[in-house]
């Protein structure tokens, strides 16, 4: 049992989403990755709890220090939150939504007018690799519908980008029909994008802004979703 | 043993001159051999030269000198029999260097001797009006050269990753250092805290038993010497226009003799010793470093010889050096060309500038010589680290920048190393990314990140509406020089003072702490 959750460890922290990726190493195509290793897990019988546990939580946070080090660049801890999400869709059923510890319901998208989503898509997979459960709405996505999505699943946090300064006032226009809706308190509004600034921030009356993926986990950590 | 070396960079070499170029400058050089020939100050090599067929005159008395006239078939001659490929040990064997004429594999290293040391310290200034305004700049007091700071150099120098290889580059000016013992105490300083190859001329003739003895004490640990020589010599034969002088020529007579990798430099001075325009140039130091060649295989067939190519133009306001101007890498581009012409690995020129403190200015007259030199393709580049106000300071400061420039070139220069089957693979990855949720690249690059292929950003930069590159390399300067070291074996160090004379007491190679 120790070996095959050290070796789905072994294969996050190397960023091994299935037998196909080859990693950082050209020698490892072809065996098994993180999620063949869940699956092979699950069918010796290994609680769902003790690979999540003692070998996808302690991977990734093993993951972070590298990345504390220098050792690790973003590239490193993308592919490992990827190995988290893919992981993690395989054990949703087996937790029935209650043992595996959400940190909230997070809607992202990028606003109306622009397509740009490399910036969202970054932060949308480190967010669930930090145990946010996603719901990302994609690009170019109007106020009224992200305001929809909001109330709908009643998330707690709100992640709007933009690239361009003529779109970014879109994400005022979001929050000011926020308040209309009567959801602004329920909500933790975070911004970010090339763009946008603290000051651009505070100014629309957003809670928080992310200078990049990992700004915007460290600010999370220190707020409690009002509606969570 | 033949896989035990240094990787250089190697580069796709561009090309300044053609064909007809080469061959004329060529032509010319043996013209200028032939007529008016080498003036040669040394009564040896007048005979060596005379017994091999060159056309020797009478001892011009007023002046004390030879005029020599060599044939062209005696320089082309000599010049089969010079190696293509010379190598250079080091005390740890997997810095050594392999120099092949053929393969312009790029290696950089230090030099010159500077009488210069320029001890940086950071300083904090608070802005008058307003003291909540602060800037930290560093603050640079000169020093005179000391076997002190020439240990700290080479402790330095062994840790900055582009340094290939450690010219003695503090000319050592302590009370009790005298001609005669010079040589030792270079070659130990640098030895001590070196694990890649030493370079460095001499002073004395009569040092060169002593210090090869040093060189095979210190080589006894690795692999043997002479087979892995950590030491090798440059001798400056030629004083420009075209005269051999007396005392380098004996030296070079007594290191060819003992097949001992030898440079044979030259350093004319465009405008005031040599010809200011390109062709001028390079055909009279090509014939000064020909002759040079030419004398060294006479000496001993096969001697290892790299072809040192140190062109420098005349400033026009004072006519000293200039070396941060275009002409400068075009005569040594043009250099490089003729090296590889003939087949012998080719010592060249880069990084120096006219510049006396690390900053824009050194930056800027330093980059593009670095760049261009290397992209020509020279396998041996001295002068690249720490150098300013053209080779008379050695900044450890500019040494760590340099270091950070370097890497960049070598970034720039690297070749493409992709087969058929990388691209069939790159194919399949866009397809891979383009199928996935993000679309995103990204964690497909790690591969090419831990081969090396993939270049990390400056690594002073500052993300802030600052400049804080010098006090960024400032910090990285200090942790260097307060980090490990890998000086000597002690019990080495003993046998070495037992056997090897002239060596200045212990405490001298005590490595100086840095101040904030």
């Amino acid at each position: 049992m120790a070996d095959i959750l050290g070796e789905i460890k072994k294969n996050l922290i190397a960023g091994r989403v299935d037998r196909e990726d080859e990693g950082f190493d050209e020698d490892m195509v072809g065996q098994p990755g993180v999620t063949e290793l869940v699956r092979q897990a699950l069918e010796e019988n290994i609680p769902p709890a003790d690979i999540l546990n003692e070998a996808l939580t302690p991977g990734m946070e093993e993951v972070g220090v590298l990345f504390e080090e220098g050792e690790y660049m973003v590239p490193d801890m993308l592919a490992s939150a990827e190995c988290i999400a893919e992981a993690t869709k395989i054990l949703e059923p087996y937790f029935s939504g209650q043992e595996i510890q959400s940190r909230g319901k997070f809607v992202i998208a990028t606003v109306e007018g622009d397509l740009h989503d490399v910036g969202k898509n970054i932060v949308s997979t480190i967010l669930q690799a930090s145990g946010f459960e996603v719901q990302d709405l994609g690009t170019c996505v109007k106020a009224d519908d992200i305001v929809s999505i909001v109330k709908e699943t009643k998330a707690g946090f709100l992640g709007l980008s933009a690239l361009l300064t003529s779109t970014m006032t879109h994400m005022k226009e979001t929050i000011d029909k926020l308040k209309e809706e009567g959801l602004r308190d329920q909500v933790v509004v975070c911004i970010g994008g090339a763009p946008v600034s603290e000051e651009f921030a505070q100014k629309i009356g957003a809670d928080l802004y992310g200078e990049d993926a990992f700004d915007a986990i460290n600010k999370l950590d220190k707020i409690n979703a009002p509606g969570n | 043993m033949a896989q035990n070396k240094r990787e250089g960079t190697l580069v796709e070499p561009i090309l300044r001159l053609n064909g007809e170029h080469v061959r004329a400058i060529h032509k010319a050089s043996l013209s200028l051999l032939d007529d008016p020939g080498i003036f040669c100050f040394n009564e040896t090599a007048a005979g060596v030269l005379n017994d091999a067929g060159c056309s020797v005159s009478s001892k011009q008395e007023n002046q004390g000198v030879w005029r020599i006239r060599f044939p062209a078939a005696l320089v082309e001659q000599s010049l089969e029999s010079a190696p293509e490929k010379v190598v250079l040990g080091a005390r740890n064997p997997k810095n050594r260097l392999v120099l092949d004429a053929r393969v312009p594999e790029v290696y950089f290293g230090t030099g010159s001797e500077t009488n210069i040391y320029l001890d940086t310290r950071k300083r904090e200034y608070v802005c008058p009006n307003n003291t909540s305004l602060t800037l930290c700049h560093p603050s640079f007091h000169q020093e005179r050269g000391s076997i002190e700071y020439l240990c700290q150099s080479a402790k330095l120098c062994d840790v900055l990753q582009q340094v290939d290889f450690f010219i003695r580059n503090v000319n050592i000016q302590n009370e009790g250092i005298t001609p005669e013992n010079k040589d030792v105490n270079v070659f130990l300083a640098s030895l001590m805290y070196s694990t890649k190859h030493v370079q460095s001329g001499l002073v004395e003739l009569d040092s060169l038993k002593h210090v090869l003895r040093l060189a095979e004490l210190i080589s006894e640990g690795s692999e043997g010497f002479p087979k892995n020589p950590v030491i090798s010599f440059i001798t400056c034969v030629i004083k420009s226009p075209l005269q051999m002088v007396d005392d380098t020529t004996e030296k070079l007579i007594a290191i060819a003799g003992k097949n001992f990798p030898v440079v044979i430099s030259g350093s004319p001075q465009g405008g005031s010793t040599a010809p200011i325009e390109e062709e001028g140039m390079t055909a009279m130091i090509n014939a000064e470093i020909l002759a040079g060649i030419t004398l060294t295989q006479i000496i001993n067939p096969g001697t290892p010889v790299l072809y040192g190519a140190v062109p420098v133009r005349a400033r026009l306001d004072t006519l000293h050096d200039l070396y941060g101007v275009p002409e400068v890498i075009h005569y040594n581009t043009d250099c490089i060309q003729m090296a590889r012409h003939y087949g012998i690995p080719c010592y060249s020129t880069a990084g120096v500038g006219d510049a006396k403190v690390p900053g824009m200015q050194a930056t800027i007259e330093k980059v593009f010589s670095q760049l261009f030199v290397a992209a020509a393709g020279a396998q041996y580049i001295h002068y690249a680290f720490g150098l300013l106000d053209k080779t008379n300071i050695f900044s450890p400061l500019q040494a760590v920048l340099d270091d950070a420039q370097i890497g960049l070139v070598r970034g720039i220069l690297r070749r493409p190393v992709f087969t058929d089957k990388d691209i069939l693979e790159t194919v399949e990855q866009v397809k891979k990314v383009m199928d996935s949720k993000t679309r995103l690249f990204a964690r497909h690059i790690r591969k090419a990140m831990r081969k090396g292929l993939v270049s990390l950003s400056y690594p002073f930069e500052t993300r802030e509406l600052e400049d804080r590159v010098l006090i960024n390399a400032f910090q990285k300067l200090k942790d260097i020089l307060s980090g490990p070291d890998n000086r000597l074996d002690e019990t080495l160090i003993e046998k070495i003072y037992r056997e090897i004379p002239g060596l200045l007491p212990r405490n001298f190679f005590e490595i100086p702490g840095i101040q904030d």
